[in-house]
């Protein structure tokens, strides 16, 4: 039986075993919803901007696993969400986003809603369709979805004009796709492999500095043995926290730009380094210039060649699969007669004791003024470090990767790459649809919030018990600690002014909302919120203004060159 | 590359996206109407040429890339060159044509048009051993090469 290009495309996300799409109508795409309202195999999120449904999509895939959907109308249905997509690209997160255009005879005449998707979205995507015959839907979307999931990950585009949704042909889902051109290697060289361990077993100052490659190959278990069989110390980025459990005795804390001091001395100082799933970047080594002051030997896995050996060199590349090259490395260094120097281990260890003992992230817990790190401490207690934690853009959003500590991966949910203030709280959405049951906490600044505030009118209609934690010190907080820093204290347009009483914005969505002023306030505050189960509540923390994020890096400087507290 | 709609684009963006040289591109279809073939002259460091290497095979429609320059290989650019052909200059035009091995397939009372092929190099220097004056225009394909030898690029 022939089908419409709209039946396949709904036939196929089913075939998928797609669970939500989250989207929004328009013209271009109305044969797709007629068919999105006659089926049940999926259910559809309504979004109320298109940003927070690619969003959404994406706080699903990274909270599941899975490849997240979303689906929009053409021109402004399309570049509304392009933010969302390079937010997924620059994070490496699975997405297929489905985006309607205008009918093929249409294209190129400016017609009206017409946007070339194709061309605006071609630098931040995986990869991109135009799909112009209806013959072609099907496999189109399976390429996507195959695309999106495997190798390094990421969001791929299918932009299909009117006309083909309305076209007819036969239905045929491939059961498999392969494309002579794509072929993701897995299984890192043995040769590399066995080099790498042997290095690995040499070292006398060794450091794990892991990312967000351990998180999305699922390797934490992996890596958590691995780190535990040599009894080295490990690193995470900020993309990569939670890959390894935060509370263990082996965890530095996360390195970086606003790591801890321990983490970056550590990184600075040690002798055979071993990235694994992360890339060098400039919020994570600083100045490269600095970094190879000191002579270090460095092991990198990754599975994209183009991270390798792209800032920084490297003396072992292994392209692979972090969880399959984790593995094969656990299977030789038990294999190995040979052991880690254990009297070199000793000392290093002692070495970081020492830089751990400078307590880095200490602050003033007598303050009569909400302290936001205290909040943060607060939360993670009250929530036994268990909660699903998404964040905005700012100091908030380092100060959540710094107190709270992820024993789990998949739990901490942020734009590292783009760094896309709005991003929280459409994400914490797409994890609560990905999650029903778990607690999923946005916490977020008064400026990121706004960004994407209309999602609340979402959440109400889908019933999403989310906690919001506003950490409210009326400043573009991150902008306003550089101007301090760096630009003579002249807080240009930083201050945020005019802001809407959070509380009762939130009651106006027909969710809870709190505004907490005093620091003894907060705990009893975040039991009430954590306790309603079935209610968004909207937390308004007035928070100190002057407060800043420590240890910084300032731009262009080197790891251990950190202002501190 | 895929002899497909936007492949093109991709490679061409990527070169600016990233901030890479391109001094000459060309591209066409081969004898399998799926591929099409294109030649890129770049320049850079040895760690550049190898991101380039590495960000053009992670394009999707990329099917394999080679660095021609690695080994012996041959390298061909077109160009036709429009040149006054008056006067002294008539007979002086032919004599450049004839040594460069140069063809001339237009004439005019004015003007010769000179096809000619070579290595980018070659071209530089005819146009170099030409007076100034005496070009009206020019117009090059850009190099497309190929290994020496039995060095083949096929899938």
């Amino acid at each position: 039986m022939e089908l419409t290009g709209a039946e396949i495309v709904v036939r196929c996300l089913a075939e998928e075993g797609v669970e939500f799409v989250f989207g929004y109508p328009g013209g271009a795409v109305l044969n797709i919803y007629d068919e999105v309202f006659k089926q049940n195999k999926f259910k559809h999120v309504l979004v109320r901007h298109e940003q927070a449904a690619v969003h959404a999509a994406d706080g699903y895939a990274r909270a599941s696993g899975r490849t997240g959907v979303a689906l929009v109308t053409s021109g402004p249905g399309a570049t509304n969400a392009v933010t969302g997509i390079a937010t997924a690209y620059m994070d490496s997160i699975p997405l297929v986003v489905i985006s309607g255009q205008v009918p093929t005879a249409a294209i190129g005449m400016d017609a009206f809603q017409e946007v070339d998707m194709v061309g605006i979205t071609r630098p931040c995507v995986k990869h991109n369709f135009l799909v112009k015959d209806v013959k072609d839907v099907a496999v189109t979307i399976k390429k996507a979805f195959y695309l999106a999931s495997t190798g390094r990950p990421g969001p791929v585009v299918v932009d299909i004009p009117k006309d083909v949704t309305q076209h007819k042909t036969e239905f045929v889902y491939p059961k498999k796709v392969s494309m002579r051109s794509y072929n993701p290697v897995i299984k890192g060289h043995p040769g590399q492999v066995k080099r790498a361990v042997q290095m690995i077993l040499e070292a006398r100052r060794p450091m794990l500095y892991t990312g967000g490659g351990v998180v999305l190959s699922n390797a934490s278990e992996e890596l958590t043995q691995f780190a535990r069989l040599l009894g080295f110390p490990c690193t995470s980025t900020l993309m990569g926290l939670g890959g390894y459990p935060a509370t263990d005795p082996l965890f530095t804390g996360m390195l970086g730009m606003h790591g801890t001091y321990e983490a970056n001395m550590a990184m600075q100082h040690c002798d055979v380094l071993i990235a694994i799933g992360a890339r060098f970047d400039d919020r994570v080594i600083g100045n490269p210039e600095h970094f190879f002051q000191d002579g270090r030997r460095i092991i990198h896995i990754d599975i994209d060649p183009t991270s390798i050996a792209k800032r920084v060199k490297v003396d072992v590349p292994i392209v692979g699969n972090v969880k399959d090259v984790l593995a094969e490395m656990i299977k030789l260094i038990q294999a190995s007669k040979e052991k880690p120097d254990q009297p070199a281990l000793k000392t290093w260890w002692t070495q970081i004791e020492l830089w751990r003992a400078r307590d880095c992230l200490k602050y003033d817990r007598d303050s009569s003024l909400i302290k936001p790190q205290y909040v943060i401490e607060k939360m993670y207690e009250v929530t036994r470090g268990e909660a699903y934690v998404t964040s905005d853009v700012g100091q908030h959003q380092m100060w959540a990767a710094q107190y709270y500590k992820f024993d789990q991966p998949r739990h901490w949910i942020n734009s590292g790459g783009l760094g896309t203030m709005g991003f929280g709280m459409p994400a914490a959405m797409g994890v609560q649809f990905a999650h029903p049951e778990a607690t999923v906490a946005c916490i977020t600044g008064e400026g990121s919030i706004q960004m994407n505030i209309q999602e609340l009118s979402t959440c109400k209609q889908f019933n999403l018990p989310l906690k919001i934690i506003l950490l409210n010190n009326r400043y573009l907080g991150m902008v306003r600690q550089w101007q301090e820093f760096f630009y003579g204290n002249r807080y240009a347009e930083s201050y945020m002014d005019a802001l809407p009483d959070f509380a009762k914005l939130a009651e106006s969505y027909g969710h809870v909302g709190m505004k907490i002023e005093k620091p003894e306030d907060v705990e009893g505050a975040l039991q009430e919120a954590f306790a309603m189960k079935e209610r968004l509540v909207f937390m308004n923390f007035i928070t100190d203004q002057a407060e800043n994020v420590y240890p910084m890096i300032p731009a262009g400087k080197g790891l251990s060159e950190m202002i501190l507290v | 590359m895929e002899n497909e709609a936007g492949a093109l684009s991709r490679v061409a963006g990527l070169f600016s996206a990233r901030g890479y040289n391109i001094e000459s591109l060309t591209v066409a279809p081969t004898e399998d109407e799926t591929l099409s073939r294109m030649t890129i002259v770049t320049r850079g460091s040895d760690d550049v040429i190898e991101q380039i290497t590495k960000q053009l095979n992670k394009l999707i429609d990329v099917v394999k890339v080679v660095d021609l320059s690695e080994a012996g290989h041959i390298e061909r650019e077109l160009m036709l060159v429009k040149v006054r052909a008056e006067g002294e200059w008539r007979e002086e035009m032919k004599r450049m044509s004839d040594i460069f091995r140069g063809r001339i397939v237009d004439v005019t009372d004015k003007t010769y048009t000179i096809e000619l092929t070579g290595a980018g190099y070659k071209l530089d220097a005819f146009l170099e051993a030409l007076d100034k004056g005496a070009i009206l225009e020019t117009v090059r394909t850009g190099a497309s090469g190929i290994g020496r030898g039995d060095r083949i690029l096929k899938l």
